[in-house]
């Protein structure tokens, strides 16, 4: 799950991480009343989750009342396009209205977890300001890393050696810096964090250290444990498609191509969609009904999928463990009587009680299924129906 | 507890000193018919189904845990124990099974570690990150080896079945003849494998599902080691995946330290950056983890890389 900057900068100051005053508004008057709040130079951001919102125009820095009323107004009336978000764009309903900070020198701090380290790691760069991919693919070196105890944390020689690393050299900035990357690491620990940055971290010209632009990802996984996470979430941001899903405990990503895919199991799924683009066909979604699949969870698969005007024809490929054939296969038919299928389906089917699922679709007899026996078998078959 | 603690107070659990523990040479890793389960969460509805599982196939459940039960048995006769200590020092089990809810699963994991078990099979889906991180840890100090989380668990066919896999899919090793060995990220496309293997007449000497959560147990490279070790096993299917970077990790190990041909197949060809899919560790994000550097690297070390799902036991086939 992802939050907006706006949220993230709340979860930050709240550790006690100096960031720049701010406050989230909805429309245009809602910004110039910020403006007139604050005095002074105001940045105008819009509060999306893809990235390269600075080179699309939606992060403005404004001197004057109508300069941010026309930024806001610009913000919330045009969809967002950038490299990150694909030709159609992001609307954008909520921006941040910022103080402005005199900056006098730009870092990078960052917490996230290192997989093969197992535990989190603390990275930070003197190349602050730009995207950490970039720097570690330009110029490995500046960035300096400290991986976390995993009982026991960030300890004081690290935060040292990570300011140092800075070039931070003032006794008070040094101090201040510490104290950032210890709220940052406490704001990482505390939400589940799978990633805390602040990108950049400044120092301004009076010398103060301050974050002015933080993103975070966190674990779905804890979520549970998480209620204030929960309510930061945004909806509008999400696939209502994939929305949808998750409400019936299946895992749906929605894909441009046009044959529909439904499967048990994230590795199979994802081997589905491959062995559909190894035979020339485009999968149309990633879908994984999971394990304990009910009847009722699969049919609703089965429409989520056809929901999808894209969608051409269906595989549908299920090696039943714990989940059952027969459960598929009564699925299947249920979804038939329900919506009707339009389109090929492609069935393929092996494992748990799969005997008595080939009897149930036998006399079923759905004129649009398609048997068949084994894995690159259902691939050619769509795809020959489709492409 | 400390070895030498265990051993003095006799609480050495059977397997700690076994010899798939200790890695000579060996018929299958790990686990086998004499190897006794404790299953933790053996009363829930996924525990008690899958315990009836194991134990149709072959498997010796000796014990079961939860808190409160202790002293009844469950569905399946199987002494109920309050903790997991008690549980192993009365049956002396030295592996434990777990069905525990997200919430409580990590913690259950420590307690089995403490309790003496030397490998630990966290079945559990949906662990927060940051508990296995805690949890690793833990085992690690107590010297207790974790499969898992989110896996399907692992079973030497035939004889022994510790998770969900369905059990007739298998192939056992014959009398005198060999098999493969299956290191796997996945676990329906780990079914798929060992489909493909077994309609082919090919054995399995042990299969291990090391699971799909970015902080886990066992990984790649250690069960490389204990199959390059294994006298039965001829060859080595590898399954990964899109996200991290242990494939190329493993990939690096195989290159200079396994003689065995090694079959491998990485999912998530297809899969767009930044998305995760299905797993929580499939997932594609700062240009690290995609496919084709995975398989990129498996081809450089030797690995016969299956190009299709659909073709990985024919891939096998051709190698051995």
């Amino acid at each position: 799950m992802k939050i907006h900057e706006y949220q993230a900068r709340e979860l930050l100051a709240q550790a006690g991480v100096p960031v720049t005053p701010f406050e989230m508004v909805t429309t245009p008057e809602q910004a110039t009343a910020a403006f007139d709040r604050f005095g002074g130079t105001v940045v105008v951001k819009a509060q999306v989750f893809a990235g390269g919102r600075g080179k699309a125009g939606f992060v403005k820095l404004c001197e004057s009342r109508q300069e941010v009323h026309d930024a806001a107004g610009f913000m919330l009336g045009n969809r967002m396009v950038s490299k990150q978000t694909g030709p159609e764009g992001v609307g954008v309903h909520r921006l941040l209205v910022a103080v402005a900070a005199d900056i006098d020198a730009e870092y990078y701090a960052a917490v996230v977890l290192d997989r093969s380290q197992r535990c989190p790691v603390v990275m930070v760069s003197r190349e602050g300001g730009v995207e950490i991919e970039e720097v570690a693919a330009r110029n490995p070196d500046a960035i300096f890393k400290q991986w976390l105890h995993p009982h026991l944390g960030l300890q004081g020689f690290q935060a040292a050696r990570l300011v140092h690393a800075l070039g931070l050299e003032d006794k008070e900035q040094a101090k201040a810096a510490a104290r950032v990357l210890r709220g940052l690491v406490d704001v990482f620990v505390k939400y589940d964090c799978s990633l805390a940055e602040i990108n950049p971290l400044v120092r301004t010209s009076s010398g103060e250290i301050l974050a002015i632009d933080a993103k975070m990802n966190f674990d779905d996984s804890a979520l549970f444990r998480q209620p204030q996470l929960r309510e930061m979430h945004d909806e509008s941001e999400d696939n209502p498609m994939e929305v949808r899903a998750r409400k019936a405990d299946l895992t749906y990503i929605a894909l441009n191509g046009n044959i529909g895919c439904l499967v048990n199991g994230a590795g199979l799924a994802m081997a589905t969609m491959d062995i559909i683009k190894l035979h020339g066909g485009e999968p149309a979604n990633f879908l994984d009904v999971g394990g304990s699949v009910s009847q009722e969870g699969a049919t609703e698969a089965f429409r989520i999928i056809l929901a999808d005007p894209k969608v051409k024809g269906v595989l549908v490929n299920i090696f039943g463990g714990i989940a059952k054939c027969d459960t598929i296969a009564e699925a299947l038919i249920a979804a038939a009587r329900e919506i009707g299928f339009k389109v090929p389906v492609v069935v393929r089917l092996e494992g748990t009680n799969v005997e008595r699922a080939r009897q149930l679709l036998k006399e079923a007899a759905i004129p649009q299924l398609i048997p068949a026996s084994d894995l690159t078998d259902a691939a050619q078959k769509v795809c020959a129906k489709v492409v | 507890m400390t070895q030498e603690f265990r051993l003095r107070t006799g609480l050495q659990p059977a397997g700690r000193l076994g010899r798939a523990i200790q890695g000579q040479a060996t018929m299958s890793i790990l686990v086998n018919k004499d190897t006794k389960v404790v299953c933790q969460g053996i009363t829930g509805k996924a525990g008690a189904f899958h315990a009836a599982q194991c134990i149709e196939y072959g498997t010796q459940i000796v014990a079961g845990v939860t808190p409160g039960k202790g002293g009844s048995r469950s569905e399946h006769g199987v002494p109920i124990f309050n903790c997991c200590h008690d549980a192993v020092i009365a049956t002396g089990a030295d592996v434990a099974m777990i069905f525990v809810p997200p919430a409580f699963a990590a913690d259950a994991a420590m307690e089995a570690a403490d309790a003496g078990v030397s490998l630990v099979v966290l079945i559990t889906e949906g662990i927060p990150a940051l508990d296995m991180v805690r949890a690793r840890k833990y085992l690690d100090d107590k010297g207790a080896r974790l499969i898992g989380p989110n896996c399907p668990g692992i079973i030497t066919p035939g004889e022994c079945k510790i998770g969900i896999m369905p059990g007739y899919i298998h192939r056992p090793v014959q009398d005198g003849s060999r098999g493969v060995g299956i290191i796997s990220r996945s676990g329906t496309l780990t079914y798929e494998a060992v489909w493909q293997c077994t309609t082919r007449n090919i054995s399995q000497t042990t299969c291990v599902g090391i699971g799909g959560d970015p902080v886990k147990g066992l990984n790649f490279i250690e069960l490389l080691d204990l199959f390059e070790q294994d006298e039965e096993t001829d060859a080595i299917i590898m399954i990964g995946e899109i996200g991290g970077t242990d494939e190329e990790q493993a990939a690096f190990h195989v290159r200079h330290h396994v003689s065995k041909p090694v079959v491998g197949f990485i999912a998530g060809q297809t899969a767009p950056p930044g998305k995760r899919m299905g797993h929580a560790g499939a997932i594609i994000s700062g240009g690290e983890g995609t496919a084709a550097s995975k398989i990129a690297a498996l081809k450089e070390a030797g690995i016969h890389v299956a190009r299709s799902p659909g073709e990985i036991g024919e891939t096998l086939a051709s190698v051995l």
